[in-house]
């Protein structure tokens, strides 16, 4: 029977290859799960472009936050003291009194007092430049920058400082400095919310995406379920896949960002000493995000990626639900 | 082998497409399962090769009672059934060679170990050098035929075949039905779901008839 079952309804069929005259043996080349399929492409899209913007968000609140630590130190390592005219007083013999003063205390670094072209100089943003300060009660500044180590007890200076010198007081900032922290932690968490949100319609976008990629494979899905192959064998199969595609979109929208953060760096030291580059250091001071910058990109690429996978072992499963 | 007693299906809360059934499949049968569009057949198919539960009723396959089984039992004792669909559902990503390879794959066998018998069983379909093509290339015949390859090379007890013969001019259907005739002779249990009474009337089996949901058997 099957010989005339064979020679019958033969139909042209495509040339098997052949090698030296000997038909090769067949393979099972194929995986369970298409490799390349549109849904598939367009999820591998998907995951790179959400994960390249919650990594750039990653990194801008690493950057915030580095930049505000940078600003409070600079701000902290300086204090002034103010000299305040007064009758009957020389402001010149009090600011050299209160700047000796400032040298002699333990822990100063650098005292530099303002002349007093450099203190109204100060206050012509205000009052603009065709003013003659010389008729004005301009108080004197002496900026003084403090050592790290040891730390002066500006505590003590405050006190000695008006003892000395009746019209002299220090300001350390610390108005200023609480303003700014209090900023500072409002900008971060801020940045945290919004990377929160990213993260969110990241993972939501994953999913949806993972779905609709599997729904292009329901007949896979059903064959196999049909053939019996049991849920976790085709779960297995689609989640091992998916984990694959999740992690290439990862890596391409992860490593995009970790290229943009490493080249901006790089830009950042090139521009060193230019006035552009000197802005953006103050603003941003070294343009790094850092070890912790770097290694929140990696967590979020293997996030992406096992999201992605679970979202296929899930929607898989439910699949399969449907099916019974 | 097959067991159905007093067995019902509605969909939903619709009217029962399927009333009190009740029959038996014995190992090594053929029988037709025939009877009007609409009567119910690819439903009764589909309680037999578990892809539906039955509303009310008992199912028994291979000794078990369906309702009783887990989701892995299920995909286990699936294995012991081989089914031929109306509409091939070979997949297209994989060749000849390989969707006929699937169950064997999918149990987890070696391909070292399957490999040579699938050959065989391509060839003896004559599907031997379109073993390498896509389905989407093959003709209805070749898909047909391919089908039939896969759903029988684990050497199913029991092989559904539901309108295998729809698809393909009468000698092809001829050749085809000879085709499930050596295999039930090689010990396999054989139900072709068709209303094609010209094909019912080329050999001499039992026929179950559906008509208005409930079974008429002519032995």
């Amino acid at each position: 029977m099957p010989d005339a079952y064979v020679a019958a309804e033969r139909e042209p069929a495509s040339p098997p290859p052949k090698q030296a005259g000997k038909q090769p043996l067949p393979r099972f080349h194929s995986p369970i799960v298409p490799r390349h399929s549109v849904a598939g492409r367009a999820l591998v899209a998907v995951v790179a472009i959400m994960t390249f913007l919650a990594a750039v968000t990653t990194g801008a609140v690493v950057l915030v936050r580095s930049a505000i630590s940078d600003w409070q130190a600079e701000v902290a390592r300086e204090v002034t003291i103010q000299v305040r005219p007064g009758a009957g007083r020389n402001i010149d013999a009090d600011v050299a009194k209160a700047a000796e003063i400032a040298r002699g205390f333990p822990g100063i670094a650098e005292v530099r007092p303002y002349s007093k072209e450099e203190s109204a100089r100060l206050l012509e943003p205000w009052l603009g430049s065709g003013v003659a300060f010389e008729d004005l009660p301009v108080p004197r500044l002496i900026v003084v920058r403090v050592a790290a180590d040891p730390a002066p007890d500006l505590a003590q200076l405050r006190k000695l400082l008006p003892e000395q010198v009746a019209a002299a007081s220090l300001d350390d900032h610390r108005g200023f400095i609480d303003r700014m922290r209090t900023m500072g932690r409002a900008a971060f968490l801020g940045g945290l919310a919004v990377l929160a949100l990213v993260l969110t319609a990241t993972m939501l976008s994953v999913m949806f995406a993972t779905r609709g990629a599997i729904a292009t494979n329901r007949s896979v899905v059903e064959v196999l379920h049909l053939i019996g192959a049991t849920n976790s064998f085709i779960a297995k199969h689609f989640e091992r896949r998916f984990l694959g595609l999740g992690l290439k979109g990862g890596l391409i929208g992860g490593g995009g960002a970790i290229a943009l953060f490493a080249l901006m760096e790089l830009a950042g030291r090139r521009l060193l000493g230019t006035a552009t580059g000197d802005q953006f250091a103050a603003l941003f001071g070294s343009f790094s995000i850092g070890v912790i910058g770097y290694t929140a990109v990696v967590v979020q690429i293997v996030l992406v990626a096992l999201v992605t996978a679970a979202a296929s072992r899930r929607t898989v499963n439910r699949t399969l639900e449907t099916i019974h | 082998m097959v067991r159905f007693e007093n067995v019902g299906l509605r969909y939903g809360l619709g009217p029962e497409v399927l009333r009190d059934l009740s029959f038996r499949i014995e190992p090594h049968s053929f029988q037709f399962l025939t009877g009007p569009s609409g009567a119910g057949k690819t439903s009764l198919m589909r309680l037999l090769f578990l892809s539906l539960r039955p509303t009310r009723g008992l199912i028994t396959l291979f000794g078990h009672d369906i309702a009783m089984l887990s989701k892995d039992a299920v995909a286990t004792l699936r294995r012991r059934i081989g089914v031929v669909f109306q509409d091939f559902r070979l997949i297209d990503h994989m060749t000849t060679y390989e969707n006929v390879a699937l169950p064997l794959r999918v149990m987890g066998h070696d391909e070292d170990g399957f490999r040579d018998e699938v050959v065989e069983l391509l060839n003896w379909v004559g599907l031997g050098e379109r073993m390498w093509a896509l389905p989407p290339v093959l003709s209805g015949g070749e898909k047909q035929r391919a089908a039939i390859a896969r759903a029988v090379i684990a050497r199913p007890q029991l092989l559904l075949a539901d309108e295998p013969t729809g698809n393909v001019d009468p000698s092809l259907a001829a050749r085809l039905l000879r085709l499930f005739i050596e295999l039930n002779k090689s010990g396999t249990s054989v139900i072709i779901a068709t209303h094609d009474i010209g094909l019912m009337d080329q050999y001499d089996a039992r026929r179950l008839v559906l008509h208005e949901g409930r079974m008429h058997v002519y032995d």
